[in-house]
């Protein structure tokens, strides 16, 4: 058992992430997380789903992480006034968890911070959309979203507000800043602007279309929001898909990763006006997508997984152009690492900027990349390896620094990783015919997880269908939950011109947090 | 500094051919800079807004300045403010919590202006189409001058829906 409470009945969920579920009281969820966090473990992702058609009220769904796999626990709520005991006390992670959850459900908690979260003004204050009885029309509001920012107060402080659009190519977001000179006190994020209701869109699709709408939750991680809702279906069906499938997942998945940090390597070198850097890299990140589109159809490898396999072969003659783009890869970027390293100015403006304590980084729930730049040994590959990759012994990149530095630091060492399992993959990709055994039907009133590691971290999908099989809550949940919080800490007393060098060093999703 | 200049030997010029104009457009692509300077008397400026898209298509519009494609060497270039913009690219459905910055950054450009709507998502709702959340497509909200289709559209159809608004306002 992954973790001992008493009265906890914890029962295994099949699938390829090792995962167990149990229902608990509203006495049990703080002891529980307060346990689960107390021998280093974490909170991955926390929901609500309405059942009051099939059983007594709301159920809030937790699902905890320690070193024995994820565990899922249910609460169920009454139907009338919704509440549960704050967690945020013991994994700060959940307030804005906490807070989507009333916006989307109307599931209440006690936590300090009771302002909104995910609703600006799009649908009314007392109406709930992921609720089955929401009416879209009925709560339609024309005010304008008024959110109360902290005000920071003192001698000389002044704010400064960016976005919701910003300057460059991005997505929309808002960030207040507080300032003195050009130092920052404080900065406070403020997202929901891409909020465009993925969770209830999921509850009117077939599988099929829940695949594709998996895949652009966040498109920089398509495959990895694929894999994750595949392998969701995959555990409510009690179905493994054939070998050669999950092996062609995993080389999708790396060259999702291997693309992601040759952009971001990039654009590092330009926020600290290398431009030499960004020209290079993107060269080869765009080699890297034209094989992607000649091997495999899509640029980003969208719709290449879908439930029960993969769409996509890779064909003998692919085999020779992956192993000579990897040579042509490590043969450059290891050239371009040098460069970087030792360029003085470069790594003046990378050192010891936007820190954050490998303690702090504990506490918060710092995961993915950025967590192991800060000392977080958590990579999904290594320590819940799933098939294939409990036989390609991934090596974990971490270090300790925590700035900016460690950030580039870990993705140049990921990206030779990545294409040393790129490598490994090629040659022990067995043939094959079957790619795929089809799953068009889940079993009823059935629950299943599916977690992957992507480039950024963990992406979770927890898929919940009805009596009758089909989509009755899916959520999707990004790494840049935990990560987003953590990037207001990261910039506290840098100077304001190095918050997009801070920020592209984690290099978070908006879409795959506003949903 | 010589490994670097060793490196940019080494690489030469990446930048491929821009692609053939839309037969739409009636001018040739090498008087395109010069039809650009005449209309518009500096570079044309794009404002990009994500007005709620997955990001796919940001990755694009970002791919379309690397060095294959290398849209500013066409006089084409992206800026910071709608005020010195000349086009508007859209992407994404239009999120209800993006509307008003939308309507706000597109009354913010000077006349005359151009929208371009990039990807399925622009063109129609695309899979997130329209909801509680969700206004649906770009014309549902502003005008239209040219839509890309594609999820997300590849960089060359990104440049020739660009090329195709100006060749339509050039001819004006």
């Amino acid at each position: 058992m992954p973790i001992i409470h008493p009265g906890l009945q914890l029962t295994p969920l099949h699938g390829a992430a090792p995962a167990w579920q149990g229902f608990i009281g509203q006495d049990d969820l703080q002891p529980i997380c307060r346990s689960v966090c107390d021998s280093g473990g974490r909170l991955v992702a926390l929901w609500g789903s309405d059942e009051r058609a099939s059983g007594p009220g709301f159920v809030l769904h937790l699902v905890l992480l320690n070193e024995t796999g994820l565990i899922c626990l249910h609460l169920p709520l009454s139907a009338v006034q919704p509440a549960y005991p704050d967690v945020s006390e013991i994994f700060p992670a959940a307030g804005r968890m906490q807070r989507a959850a009333y916006d989307l459900l109307g599931i209440a908690h006690n936590g300090t911070d009771q302002r909104q979260w995910l609703r600006h003004a799009a649908w009314r204050s007392g109406s709930f959309p992921l609720c089955k009885d929401f009416d879209a029309v009925q709560s339609r509001t024309d005010e304008l979203d008024n959110y109360p920012f902290v005000q920071v107060a003192g001698h000389g402080v002044h704010e400064i507000a960016v976005g919701p659009v910003h300057a460059g190519i991005i997505e929309p977001g808002h960030f207040r800043f507080s300032v003195v000179g050009e130092k920052v006190l404080r900065l406070e994020e403020r997202f929901g602007y891409t909020h465009k209701g993925i969770e209830k869109r999921f509850e009117s699709m077939s599988l099929g279309q829940g695949a594709k709408l998996a895949g652009r939750v966040s498109g920089d991680s398509t495959v990895a929001y694929a894999w994750a809702y595949a392998m969701a279906t995959e555990s409510i069906a009690g179905t493994t898909p054939p070998d050669r499938a999950l092996w062609l997942r995993a080389l999708f998945l790396e060259r999702e990763r291997i693309a992601n940090h040759l952009g971001d390597l990039g654009f590092l070198g330009n926020d600290v006006a290398f431009s030499f850097g960004l020209t290079q890299f993107w060269i080869l990140k765009e080699q890297v997508l034209r094989n992607n589109a000649a091997l495999f159809e899509h640029r980003y490898l969208m719709d290449t997984i879908c439930p029960g396999g993969v769409s996509v072969d890779l064909a003998e003659s692919g085999k020779q152009i992956l192993l000579e783009e990897c040579a042509m890869l490590e043969r450059e970027a290891h050239l371009l690492r040098n460069i970087y390293e030792e360029h003085a100015s470069i790594q003046d403006r990378y050192m010891g900027t936007g820190y954050v304590a490998p303690k702090l980084a504990a506490q918060l729930g710092l995961c993915g990349l950025a967590g192991r730049a800060s000392s977080q040994v958590w990579d999904a590959r290594v320590q819940f390896a799933c098939a294939p990759y409990d036989q390609l012994d991934v090596r974990i990149a971490v270090h300790h620094n925590g700035d900016v530095a460690a950030r580039v630091i870990v993705r140049f060492d990921e990206l030779f990783e990545s294409l040393r399992l790129q490598r490994k993959i090629v040659s022990k990709l067995m043939p094959s015919d079957i790619l795929m055994l089809p799953l068009e039907k889940l079993p009823g009133n059935g629950f299943g997880l599916g977690l992957v590691e992507g480039w950024r971290g963990e992406v979770m999908v927890a898929i919940h269908t009805d009596a009758q099989g089909n989509l009755a809550r899916v959520h999707p949940h990004d790494p840049s939950w935990q990560n987003w919080p953590v990037l207001e800490h990261a910039i506290m007393n840098n100077v304001v011109p190095d918050f997009p060098l801070i920020n592209k060093s984690f290099n978070l999703s908006y879409s795959g947090h506003d949903l | 500094m010589y490994q670097i200049l060793k490196q940019i030997i080494k690489t030469g010029i990446k930048t491929e051919p821009a692609p053939q104009a839309n037969e739409a457009m009636r001018i040739q692509p090498q008087l395109l800079q010069q039809k650009i300077l005449d209309t518009f008397g500096h570079a044309l400026n794009i404002r990009l807004v994500d007005a709620g898209s997955c990001n796919g298509c940001e990755m694009e519009i970002n791919a379309v300045n690397n060095a294959y494609y290398n849209l500013e060497g066409l006089g084409i270039k992206f800026v910071a403010s709608p005020r010195h913009a000349d086009m508007l690219m859209v992407t994404g459905p239009v999120s209800r919590h993006m509307e008003v910055a939308l309507r706000r950054t597109f009354d913010a450009m000077p006349d005359p202006r151009l929208v371009v709507a990039i990807g399925d998502c622009a063109y129609d709702g695309g899979i997130f189409g329209e909801g509680y959340a969700s206004c649906g497509k770009v014309s549902n909200i502003i005008p239209v001058d040219v839509v890309v289709k594609g999820c997300p559209p590849t960089p060359v159809a990104m440049m020739q829906g660009i090329l195709a608004a100006m060749s339509h306002f050039i001819k004006e």
